[in-house]
């Protein structure tokens, strides 16, 4: 047992390191995001950078690690992509704008895509040139994806689209996308749908920015009026969509990147400095007792992360206890956010950057933080994965899963 | 904050994990649910088959030096034949021997003192104890009641685990001035009275013992007996983490197989989300004690100076888990789990004892901060 790296390992780190300290600006702060570097244009003028930024990075070879070498890879196991992740994360880059494309969207074209589709995209992708989305969650279909209700109807050569998506991250700057939809409402709902890619700025697209509670917009609508997406661009079979999606989401669990918003270290710093009625925070017990809950789960998540890590290092596949981490993580910085305004007492609520510890990082958590357990599986949805398929329990009743789609209730 | 270590060999290796698997297989047939109840039913202090067996497995010297007469491997080792112990309730004296006296006797021991238990312990031929607490309070230097006068020992110490039992006993006393030192006092020797003591886990037993007087050679140098015993009890509250983390893995393995096993409604009661997500939940306890457990194992085995964080993480996690694990399979198995007949209450038992044998979650939580404090300074 120990934490060093194979020399391999090593001399890849260096590798890494020296071109990052070459190509990459090291941040101004913890906190610092891409975007918040770069606000101009809501957000545009990042895009621009993170373009040029992503395809020094294809050309270094450090864009898609364990992609073949074909494709702009190294075919290097996933250990690698981790070492990378872990040099990065001390440098300024571009975050939001690739993963998608890379990490869910070009793993389901290998997959189910022709050679020359592949030879089209990948390359485009892997260096920037294309940013991708993903058309998957509507307004009643978030945890049950599979109720989804846009529709796909086959029109000659040609599939028209009609209905809406929503949370789409980067639909406004996305120039393609990939898609599920319901081809056939007569069939149980898992058998219904189909999968497609198209290009975002075909006729009827019409996207809007979502305000989120924080006030910032991450997210957006998207909405289908008669759009037409040629049958070449489908992917696998008619009514195999759920299929498909599923191979997309496999991968999403790998790309899913850290919340980055004040953790650990920063709650502890806070109950240093601020003083409460009867002395210092940090001598409080009922203080010091949080501190310590909070430390013994921050720690188990990092170093669960390290026997990951491990079983990566030695070629094993480590699996879906993956989803411990946000499980913990997620609902922790709310706690934290929380915990750090109740320490502030009355002027906790104060967000003036100018005024509130940490440039108002705790008040800001406190508003982004409620998505954290939402986005990419909520706290009860990796419930029941960890109950499912770590620990082998039986599923839920699904009332809904033998019945025709057209005939399942919709309200009350 | 500790550092961030690089990349990683953070699991047992493939040798270590062999232990275990051979360490499992003698435990589940020389450990058995019927064996852990003939002591929880009062036939013996402690399983002397089952002892005497370990002996023969070479396991009481895994972590004594060759020289001494052990194996002269690590406390990785250790730390897997701990886990497996916890797992099967083994009702035998080994935390006290092992993790407490022979620790204690390795940290500070002289050459006399290590020559003459250190060999017998490796051979399983000696029982060791450590003797803290005095009564229903928390042990500090300030109040104990214990003290040493010259080279002899007079107070009481209550409860001491296998302290009915051991051949020597480890004992903190006052030495006048708020000072404290360890004592090493061979309970056979005269001064020395004991009392069996009843506590809620009657698989490992306790006593009462009571010094007049008694004989006591010092352990380690005059007045350092309390930073020693700190330094004692993190190596040992990493060792007794896999313990329970031992333990609270079988627990959670009992409510899963129980609830799959078990319908109600129509289906099993596997299936319902109120169960399944407490399942999660207990997983998810489990796992990040595991996390920090590993954590306090290559502090422990290095030496590092993140020993005490770590320590203290691992005892804090696994002491939660643990219970969380047991108290929870109680709810699961509904009835049955609340009745003599079923495994659950051992469980339970165990979690409550040892998340308080080393002192309480609610006292390694400020002592963790306290660090964490001193490492931030």
């Amino acid at each position: 047992m120990d934490f060093d790296d194979t020399r391999e390992e090593a001399a890849f780190r260096t590798e890494a390191r020296q071109w990052l300290a070459a190509h990459a600006e090291p941040k101004r702060g913890a906190f610092e995001t891409w975007q918040s570097r770069y606000p101009g244009r809501e957000g545009w003028d990042g895009l621009e950078r993170a373009k040029a930024f992503q395809s020094q990075k294809a050309e270094a070879g450090f864009a898609a690690l364990h992609w073949p070498a074909e494709w702009g890879g190294r075919s290097l196991p996933p250990i690698y992509q981790v070492i990378y992740a872990q040099e990065e994360s001390r440098f300024l880059v571009p975050r939001g704008y690739f993963e998608i494309g890379l990490g869910m969207c070009m793993p389901t074209l290998f997959a189910y895509g022709t050679e020359s589709q592949k030879q089209r995209y990948a390359p485009a992708a892997l260096r920037g040139d294309e940013v991708w989305c993903q058309l998957f969650s509507e307004p009643g279909a978030g945890s049950d994806l599979a109720g989804l209700r846009t529709r796909a109807q086959r029109d000659g050569d040609d599939w028209v689209i009609n209905g809406q998506k929503i949370w789409t991250s980067g639909a406004h700057w996305a120039d393609r996308a990939i898609l599920v939809a319901r081809s056939d409402a007569k069939v149980a709902k898992h058998k219904g749908l189909t999968f497609f890619f198209l290009d975002m700025k075909s006729a009827g697209i019409e996207t809007r920015r979502i305000k989120q509670i924080s006030g910032a917009s991450h997210f957006n609508e998207v909405y289908f009026t008669d759009v037409r997406i040629p049958d070449s661009q489908r992917l696998g079979a008619v009514g195999a969509g759920w299929g498909v999606a599923i191979t997309t989401l496999m991968n999403e669990r790998l790309t899913s990147g850290d919340l980055r918003g004040p953790d650990f270290e920063e709650i502890f710093g806070l109950a240093r400095a601020t003083t409460l009625e009867d002395g210092p925070a940090i001598a409080n017990a009922a203080v010091r007792e949080r501190l310590a809950d909070l430390y013994v789960k921050t720690q188990g998540v990092r170093l669960t992360r390290f026997r990951t890590m491990t079983a990566l290092s030695r070629g094993e596949t480590p699996g879906p206890e993956n989803s411990i981490g946000k499980l913990v993580n997620a609902p922790k910085a709310q706690e934290i956010a929380s915990f750090a305004m109740d320490l502030l007492d009355m002027g906790g609520v104060v967000m003036d950057k100018d005024v509130a510890p940490l440039r108002a990082a705790f008040q800001e958590s406190l508003l982004t933080s409620p998505g954290g357990r939402i986005a990419a599986g909520t706290d009860e949805i990796l419930r029941n994965i960890i109950a499912e398929r770590v620990l082998g329990l039986p599923q839920d009743v699904r009332v809904d899963r033998d019945l025709p789609f057209e005939q399942l209730p919709t309200a009350r | 904050m500790p550092y961030d270590p690089p990349a990683v060999n953070f699991d047992f290796s493939a040798d270590q994990k062999a232990l275990r698997d051979q360490a499992r297989k003698f435990l589940a047939e020389h450990a058995s649910s019927t064996r852990v109840r003939r002591i929880l039913e009062g036939a013996a202090p402690y399983d002397a088959d089952l002892w005497r067996g370990m002996g023969e497995m070479g396991w009481m010297g895994t972590a004594i030096p060759e020289a001494h007469g052990g194996a002269g491997f690590g406390h990785l080792e250790l730390c897997v034949i701990a886990e497996e112990l916890g797992r099967s309730l083994a009702p035998t004296p080994f935390a006290s021997t092992i993790y407490l006296a022979a620790e204690a006797l390795l940290l500070a021991g002289s050459d006399a003192q290590k020559k003459r238990w250190l060999p017998r312990i490796a051979q399983g031929e000696a029982i060791g104890c450590l003797a803290l607490a005095e009564g229903a309070q928390v042990a500090t230097p300030a109040n104990l009641s214990t003290r040493a006068e010259g080279a002899r020992l007079t107070g009481a110490k209550v409860p001491v685990a296998d302290g009915d039992v051991a051949d020597f006993a480890i004992v903190l006393a006052a030495e006048g001035a708020g000072r404290a030192g360890l004592f090493l006092v061979d309970l056979k020797g005269p001064g020395v009275t004991r009392a069996s003591v009843a506590t809620v886990d009657p698989t490992r037993s306790h006593a009462r013992l009571s010094f007049d007087a008694a004989p006591a050679e010092p352990l380690g140098a005059p007045g350092q007996g309390w930073p020693l015993t700190e330094r004692l009890l993190d190596r040992a509250a990493v060792l007794v983490a896999f313990e329970q983390l031992g333990g609270a893995q079988a627990a959670l393995e009992m409510a899963r197989e129980y609830a799959l096993g078990r319908f109600a409604f129509g289906r099993q009661i596997a299936s319902f989300q109120a169960i399944k997500h407490k399942l999660a939940d207990m997983y998810v306890g489990v796992e990040l004690a595991r996390s920090n457990a590993y954590y306090g194992a290559w502090a422990l085995t290095k030496d590092a100076p993140e020993l005490p964080v770590a320590a203290a993480a691992a005892r804090v996690a696994a002491s939660e888990a643990y219970y969380q694990a047991a108290k929870e399979n109680i709810q699961i198995h509904g009835g049955m789990g609340f009745t003599w007949e079923f495994d659950c209450h051992l469980h339970y038992r165990r979690a409550k004892l040892t998340g308080l044998m080393l002192g309480s979650a609610r006292r390694w939580k400020d002592l963790l901060v306290s660090r964490l404090e001193a490492g931030a300074a």
